[in-house]
């Protein structure tokens, strides 16, 4: 809990310097903030230890968190109990990063149709949101987008890669 | 009919009378009784053996008074007519064409009087050949004959005025009224085609939309592949094209308009919507939308106004095709626990399934004759098959390791779909006859997937 504060803390102050930042270059064009302002934050004497991950970003998430992403069974967008465990240590990442925001992306594996994997990835972004949001995450930093097949992670046709196909995979919104 | 098109009218069919009464006088008689092909009545059916090939002779068509064109030397045009008859023709997987490669050049006095003997001698039992010009104002006159060589009679003529870069429309169209008239079937050769081009790894693929005529030619990539696009269909008046597209970073549908190159969201939800469909008479579009996770179907008017929602089964429901008189509507829905087919009247009532034959159906789409519905069967393997729209009557057309997405012909009596191979992910376009045995791949520049089959050109 004492790394989950500070780690918090850290984003609040990012937070402000960033604002700063962005009200001394107001009249400039969106295109030419944030170089300016990520570079005044990873200044800061707090990032300066061994560790570069920036707390609150994708890869303090993927670092933080059991697993990124939860798997789901042919045509199934049931949360089981191992991705209920998953969910957790992801609602617990974001009960920590309270400003965070994240997407959820939902997948199919190859052995569907065009369509109704577009659904059925819908189906399972929906049903990892709606168990984060049991948890207490509120659903408005939560936004779901579905791949249906068209994005696959493991590139074989056998059962082993479309398991890992089947899935909903959560990405901090940067 | 836009300014763009060609010309094939009752009008331009005297006008081609016109032109041959100057060269071939005696024949006129014949010509005049000839009705125009593309008329609205059903051609009356008769017998035709679709397990036999016919051998069809195709020589270059003649040209009396070679030019230039800004398509090419008309006596070139004449030989590439020819070569795309030919290549229609063998698509079809009903006939083989000879020619015109190997045959003899015919003179202009024999488009009339054909040298039935010759043709004998090489085995042909049917001719198409024809003759071109070029007129004073730069268009072609393209006139095509077709015969009977066992019998020794004329089956029928007609003749098109196109600019010179639509000669392939000519050519389509004299193929059109040859398979028409053999075999009492509605001609289809003459449409385009909207699909999705894809290209690169599996995990990386780039998907773009893309037209070309029926045949592959005359194609063109429209959208950049910069964001994924799938599942185009073209509308009946072949002005825009609905498709899905990521372009905001979430899949929803637009509509292309071809002309201007413009594209507008066809719904202001920020839902997702996927799966578009127009109506045959191109005023409705129905497409699906997921709300919190559960897909329905919906329609919506091309001129905007309040969505109707079809469905509200839990579960998901997805997809569609009208009957072609606009009634019915056919869907999958996996409300039974797997994805099967139903039926509902347009505005979602009497709701019924229709497929019980085990396995997983999808990807329903209604023949534009209104005989049959073609689907994607899932049950080991994916494939392409059809039955009638009362459930019975299921014959699968294709056997590999996923066939997906029929798109039918315009005359109902010939499927597009797409085949997956295994591991690779790569993609390309089928083709497949109501028998199933004349299945060929279509050729495209890059892998192909999602075709959406067009009307017959007007």
């Amino acid at each position: 809990m004492k790394n989950k504060n500070s780690s918090n803390m850290l984003t609040t102050s990012i937070a402000i310097l960033t604002l700063s930042a962005l009200s001394a270059c107001a009249p400039k064009t969106v295109d030419d903030l944030p170089p300016a302002a990520q570079g005044t934050g990873y200044g800061t004497p707090t990032t300066s230890t061994a560790n570069q991950v920036i707390p609150g970003s994708q890869q303090d998430f993927v670092a933080s968190v059991s697993s990124d992403r939860v798997f789901f069974d042919t045509d199934r967008f049931n949360i089981d109990v191992q991705d209920q465990a998953t969910l957790q240590s992801q609602a617990q990442w974001l009960a920590a990063n309270p400003n965070v925001r994240i997407t959820v992306e939902g997948h199919a594996d190859e052995r569907g149709t065009r369509d109704y994997n577009l659904a059925l990835g819908e189906r399972r972004a929906n049903a990892a949101k709606n168990f984060l949001v049991s948890l207490g995450v509120s659903p408005a930093r939560i936004q779901t987008v579905s791949y249906g097949k068209e994005r696959p992670q493991a590139l074989g046709s056998n059962e082993t890669a479309w398991a890992q196909n089947r899935r909903a995979v959560t990405i901090v919104v940067q | 009919m836009t300014a763009n098109m060609p010309r094939f009218s009752n009008k331009v069919i005297c006008a081609f009378c016109a032109a041959l009464l100057m060269m071939v006088m005696p024949l006129m008689a014949a010509a005049q009784d000839e009705a125009p092909l593309l008329d609205s009545e059903e051609p009356e059916l008769v017998e035709f053996d679709t397990a036999k090939i016919r051998r069809v002779a195709v020589p270059a068509l003649v040209a009396p008074s070679p030019a230039n064109t800004p398509a090419g030397n008309s006596t070139a045009l004449g030989r590439q007519i020819a070569q795309v008859i030919a290549s229609d023709l063998r698509g079809s997987g009903l006939f083989e064409p000879i020619g015109p490669s190997g045959l003899k050049p015919i003179a202009l006095s024999e488009v009339t009087a054909p040298q039935f003997d010759h043709w004998k001698s090489r085995n042909a039992e049917q001719l198409i050949h024809g003759f071109i010009r070029v007129g004073a104002d730069g268009n072609l006159t393209i006139g095509c004959y077709l015969y009977d060589v066992t019998f020794g009679s004329e089956i029928t003529r007609l003749g098109f005025v196109v600019t010179p870069g639509e000669w392939r429309r000519a050519a389509h169209k004299c193929a059109d009224a040859f398979y028409s008239k053999v075999t009492g079937e509605r001609p289809f050769f003459d449409s385009r085609i909207a699909y999705i081009a894809e290209s690169g790894p599996k995990d990386a693929r780039v998907k773009r939309l893309a037209i070309m005529d029926s045949d592959g030619a005359n194609h063109r990539f429209i959208t950049t592949g910069r964001s994924t696009a799938l599942t185009p269909r073209y509308s009946p008046n072949y002005r825009s094209i609905l498709y899905l597209s990521y372009t905001d970073g979430n899949p929803r549908i637009y509509v292309y308009d071809v002309a201007s190159g413009r594209q507008q969201l066809i719904t202001s939800s920020k839902n997702p919507t996927f799966a578009p469909r127009w109506s045959p008479d191109g005023k409705t579009i129905l497409y699906s939308m997921a709300v919190a996770g559960n897909t329905d179907i919906y329609k919506i008017s091309v001129n905007g106004g309040a969505p109707v929602r079809l469905t509200s089964a839990p579960g998901i429901d997805v997809g569609g095709s009208f009957s072609p008189d606009g009634s019915k509507i056919v869907f999958e829905s996996d409300r039974s626990g797997s994805q099967q087919l139903y039926i509902m009247n347009i505005d979602g009532s009497a709701q019924r399934r229709i497929s019980f034959q085990g396995g997983r159906f999808a990807t329903p789409e209604w023949s534009p004759r209104g005989d049959l519905i073609a689907f994607t069967r899932m049950g080991g393997g994916f494939r392409v098959g059809t039955m009638r729209p009362d459930g019975t009557g299921m014959r699968l057309l294709t056997n590999s390791w996923q066939d997906e997405a029929p798109t039918w012909a315009p005359n109902g009596r010939v499927i597009q779909f797409f085949r997956t191979a295994r591991n690779s992910g790569k993609t390309s376009i089928w083709q497949v006859d109501l028998t199933g045995e004349n299945e060929r791949k279509l050729p495209t520049p890059v892998d192909g997937s999602d075709p959406a089959w067009g009307p017959v050109l007007p």
